[in-house]
């Protein structure tokens, strides 16, 4: 796994182990993408989805499955992993763009309006973002959920924005 | 002589859910702790908790250790902190260097029926040359920097083991504005959590695989001023010519715990060695009783895990306990036990649990096998 000696996955070994929605799902809107791909004992994603649409069950080492179909995209998920390994990915924001929702733990918070540089799972920047929602109340503790607008190809790709320091 | 049911030493996780249990159950508990604050390391870990969402995972360390000084209190549990255990004797007959609202010191003796050792672990030290300049420090000692204290260690950090306590301080360290340049890890693959790798990987910190750090350079001012990374061979030895120079202020090292022993040894506590759980533990059965007739162990003393195995190993502490107290029936404790069995062992599976469910079930055979039952101290 080449996760395991980078630290990052590559998109095709993430859709090798989790089943990722499908066009059709992503033509809807926004969904959840569970990044998640080692068993370990964890499962808050599950009890934080308020339609079902996310299931571990027995044992609690079992990876997360989502239901495509179930999913709102509500973003609930984003904030509850304690892995920070769920993202919201919407293909259908505009015609030429996508969305990507993140939990972003650092200081500063980016703020509504602001352009920020988009960045891979490598850390690598691939484009310019604008920040187009932050959500941060109590009930995420302390997790702010930051959806990012980007050009739509990078929607699979764009995975946080660039601490700034 | 002072008298207790129960004396519980350390006031981490596995000792707070100890108390709180024996206290619940109607125990007279002491608690004693040589820190300024109790909850162990719990204060310091900001980050949300993995685990069962039954059992507080999704909530962040601080939060859980204080709903657990709640429950402490509630309970009816006497803590006493910045207190020592000096001396354990026959009879269970204690010695304790209390310390007082003053500031000063007194020694207490004390005579507890049960004795609960839950003393945790204390961080790996790795030489190499200049490991002895200010700047080099445990990834413990700069988390409590950071997270109790405030204040940031250095500015630019090189962080050495890739483990979970490696990953996660890296990236509390980012948090608190520190910039990480590199992680540098000898195995041949990260150690601890993908997940937690991959939050280090996508903020843009590289991680030096088969790589240890050979030295700590000494800058002017006689702190450390960067270091000296080199490749290894398979069996871990630097290969000459394939140094590189990382330009840092401060370099943490994350390279493993080890069971804190002094207590389970002056009690008198049979000792197993095993390499997985970080070195000599006290054997132990089913009730988290150790050879000695009333002294009961949990949490990292008993094996370097994490704070949901020490929550749920100090209960079973508790529990047994207060049974030996006549506080709870057998039939009950037996109960109680096994459910608490049931999620130790969901937390040992999978490709991070197998190998330490593997020889806990080798240490609990070894105890079988040689203790059988407790031997009294009298």
């Amino acid at each position: 796994m080449a996760l395991i000696n980078t630290g990052y996955l590559e998109y095709e070994e993430l859709s090798a182990i989790q089943k990722l929605p499908d066009q059709d799902r992503f033509a809807k809107g926004p969904v959840a993408i569970i990044e998640c791909v080692q068993e370990i004992p964890c499962n808050p994603c599950e009890a934080a989805c308020p339609v079902g649409a996310i299931h571990v069950g027995e044992p609690i080492t079992n990876l997360p499955t989502l239901h495509g179909e179930k999913c709102t995209g509500c973003g609930m998920c984003v904030s509850r992993c304690p892995g920070l390994a769920i993202v919201i990915v919407n293909k259908v924001y505009s015609d030429t763009t996508a969305t990507v929702s993140f939990p972003f733990e650092y200081f500063p918070i980016p703020v509504v309006g602001e352009e920020r540089n988009a960045m891979n799972r490598k850390g690598e920047i691939l484009c310019k973002g604008k920040i187009v929602k932050v959500m941060n109340p109590a009930a995420f503790d302390h997790t702010p959920v930051v959806t990012v607008e980007i050009p739509k190809e990078f929607a699979d790709e764009v995975r946080t924005i660039e601490r700034i320091r | 002589m002072l008298q207790r049911d129960v004396l519980v030493i350390g006031a981490g996780p596995a000792g707070l859910a100890a108390s709180i249990e024996a206290g619940k159950a109607g125990a007279d508990v002491l608690l004693v702790d040589l820190n300024m604050q109790p909850g162990g390391q719990l204060f310091k870990q900001i980050h949300k908790f993995f685990g069962s969402s039954a059992h507080r995972s999704g909530t962040r360390g601080y939060d859980i250790g204080k709903q657990l000084l709640k429950e402490a209190e509630e309970a009816g549990v006497e803590i006493w902190m910045q207190s020592t255990v000096i001396g354990i004797f026959p009879g269970n007959k204690i010695g304790i260097e209390k310390g007082l609202d003053n500031g000063d010191k007194e020694i207490i003796t004390l005579q507890a029926k049960k004795i609960i050792i839950a003393t945790g672990a204390s961080e790996n030290a790795i030489r190499f040359e200049g490991w002895t300049t200010p700047g080099v420090m445990g990834a413990g000692a700069a988390q409590t920097m950071i997270n109790v204290n405030h204040v940031k260690p250095g500015k630019k950090i090189v962080m050495l083991g890739t483990g979970n306590v490696g990953l996660i301080v890296s990236y509390q360290l980012m948090q608190a504005g520190c910039d990480v340049v590199a992680l540098v890890e000898a195995a041949p693959k990260i150690g601890g959590y993908a997940v937690h790798a991959a939050k280090i990987r996508r903020a843009g910190v590289p991680i030096y695989l088969c790589h240890t750090i050979i030295e700590a350079i000494k800058g002017e001012d006689g702190c450390v001023c960067g270091c000296v990374i080199a490749k290894v061979d398979d069996k871990f030895q630097p290969i000459p010519g394939t140094e590189e120079t990382i330009e840092c202020d401060t370099i943490t090292l994350a390279a493993g715990l080890k069971p804190t022993m002094d207590l389970v040894k002056l009690a008198d506590c049979k000792l197993t060695f095993n390499g997985p759980f970080g070195g000599y533990i006290p054997l132990h059965n089913e009730k988290m009783e150790t050879s000695r007739e009333g002294v009961f162990v949990a949490g990292d003393t008993t094996g370097v895990e994490e704070a949901n195995t020490a929550l749920e190993e100090g209960k079973i502490a508790g529990i047994s306990a207060a049974e030996e107290l006549g506080l709870i029936s057998s039939e009950n404790a037996d109960l109680m036990r096994a459910e608490i069995w049931k999620r130790l062992d969901a937390l040992r599976l999978g490709p991070f649990g197998e190998r330490r469910m593997m020889e806990k079930e080798h240490i609990l055979k070894e105890y079988r096998e040689i203790i059988g039952t407790p031997i009294s101290a009298e």
